[in-house]
């Protein structure tokens, strides 16, 4: 559950995920994520459709999805890449955009695509039970299992190992053929689950 | 230096903490939900696919790779298992999880546990992995750690004591786990009509597991059991329970499988 304070401001939030609030609060739906035509285009062609509301006023709201466990990111300047489908609110201010993926989002099931949030505030990002946060630096690569991966931030290089062999066709694959390698110097959230990938099973 | 190279400089100071290989812990939990391993050239049995992330170098490979033969011959002896687990090895810090389960380690020094083959995750090679007679359940012998997870807090409880089916992980050094019911509630035609059909109060707590003896039981704190990994079939030898070999009583032969719960079926119960 995420409890936001607000004075006069506003935040962007997932359509639907509000459970409470307390004071004088408005909720505004805006089509396709506040980006106005263009980014409604993107987002139906990239199949990263978001459909987010603006709240704005006064007092407390509780926002909250599934069940799923939130965790908070500060961004100070930088760019944050998370799903459609983790991504649960943000600072108004920050801007939200979509951007090519390739490979990883391929493999994780999901899509081509993936959602970029941009500018000084914070996002609450959702996953399936409490996110850790692992750093990479440039003497510290990280490879991460694409059915975990939830989000990262900074400025990161990814790229996609495959250990598929022979041997992964013969049934006797090391179960991990499939991982997202991250270089660079950012963070990486990684959740203590694995989504249903292609590559779960080989 | 960058921002994210100083620890808590980044989301400070509400912010999450931040892992790095330096500041992971080695071979324990991260939180309760993801456990790290810590591998120097060593190696590590683990359940596919629960390793969810990994700093440094490191190569999985399933348990049939030729190059792990000696190792599986002294340490993994359930060959029905072998498509679900593989073998880590290299340098680096490695992190387990499984679908967002408790997750615990646990020491063994020359004992042996007996666990839900759905519940173990991983375990060092200096364990040697059994099946165990009970069907579904896996035991390891000797000494080393293993990581096994739990839907809720794992529990610890000493024998004597009576458990309920669903919220049993494991045991260690009990010598006799065995089914317990509460057969003054359950006998005659009455009895058995309620147990089958749930009508005039059956309280669905008639049947336990039951152990005595010295040793330790470790139960989940849920009922929701998790999903069985597939253990593989026994051998159809004689004398080999759940193998559906060769019958050796009477009992076995009227044919109809028995649902688990169920005492008997009705002609015992008049004693036909």
């Amino acid at each position: 559950m995420l409890a936001v304070d607000m004075t006069g401001d506003a935040v962007k939030a997932k359509n639907g995920s509000m459970v409470a609030y307390d004071g004088q609060m408005a909720f505004k739906k805006m089509s396709g994520g506040g980006e106005g035509i263009r980014g409604m285009v993107t987002r139906r062609l990239t199949g990263e459709q978001m459909t987010v509301m603006e709240v704005k006023g006064h007092g407390t709201c509780w926002f909250a999805d599934r069940a799923s466990e939130i965790n908070l990111v500060n961004l100070q300047g930088d760019k944050l890449y998370v799903e459609s489908s983790n991504l649960l609110a943000t600072d108004a201010g920050l801007r939200t955009g979509t951007s090519f993926t390739g490979m990883r989002g391929a493999s994780q099931g999901n899509g081509l695509f993936t959602t970029t949030v941009e500018g000084h505030g914070q996002a609450a990002i959702m996953s399936d039970g409490p996110a850790v946060v692992l750093r990479v630096s440039s003497q510290y690569p990280l490879t991460v299992d694409p059915g975990a991966y939830v989000a990262h931030q900074g400025n990161l290089r990814q790229s996609f190992q495959s250990g598929v062999t022979f041997r992964t066709l013969m049934g006797e694959g090391g179960g991990e053929a499939f991982q997202i390698r991250f270089e660079g110097d950012g963070l990486v959230y990684v959740q203590p689950s694995e989504r249903n990938t292609i590559a779960g099973d080989v | 230096m960058s921002p994210y190279g100083t620890p808590g400089g980044y989301g400070a100071p509400a912010g999450p903490t931040v892992f790095d290989p330096a500041t992971l812990p080695s071979d324990d939990n991260v939180n309760a939900y993801t456990f790290c391993v810590e591998l120097k050239g060593s190696q590590w049995f683990l359940q596919k696919g629960k390793m969810i992330a990994y700093y440094g170098s490191m190569e999985f490979n399933g348990v049939g790779h030729g190059r792990l033969d000696r190792l599986v011959r002294t340490s993994f002896h359930s060959p029905l298992h072998a498509s679900d687990w593989v073998v880590a090895e290299g340098s680096g810090k490695m992190l387990l999880a499984d679908r967002a389960f408790d997750v615990n380690s646990y020491d063994l020094e020359d004992g042996n546990l007996t666990i839900r083959s759905g519940n173990l995750l991983a375990f060092q090679p200096t364990l040697a992995l059994k099946q165990s007679i009970v069907p579904g359940f896996l035991t390891l012998i000797g000494t080393g750690k293993f990581v096994a997870a739990s839907n809720g807090p794992v529990v610890f409880m000493e024998p004597p004591i009576r458990v309920d089916p669903q919220a049993l992980v494991g045991w260690a050094d009990c010598p006799s786990p065995c089914h317990h019911y509460d057969h003054g509630y359950m006998t005659g035609v009455m009895g058995g009509l309620r147990a089958l059909t749930g009508l005039g109060g059956a309280s669905g707590e008639e049947h336990q597991f039951e152990f005595v003896g010295a040793g330790t039981v470790l139960l989940q704190s849920t009922e929701t059991l998790m999903a069985e990994q597939a253990t593989g079939a026994v051998p159809p030898d004689a004398g080999v329970p759940g193998s559906g070999g060769t019958h050796t009583g009477p009992s076995q032969a009227a044919g109809t499988p028995r649902l688990p719960g169920q005492l008997g079926d009705l002609q015992r119960r008049f004693g036909l």
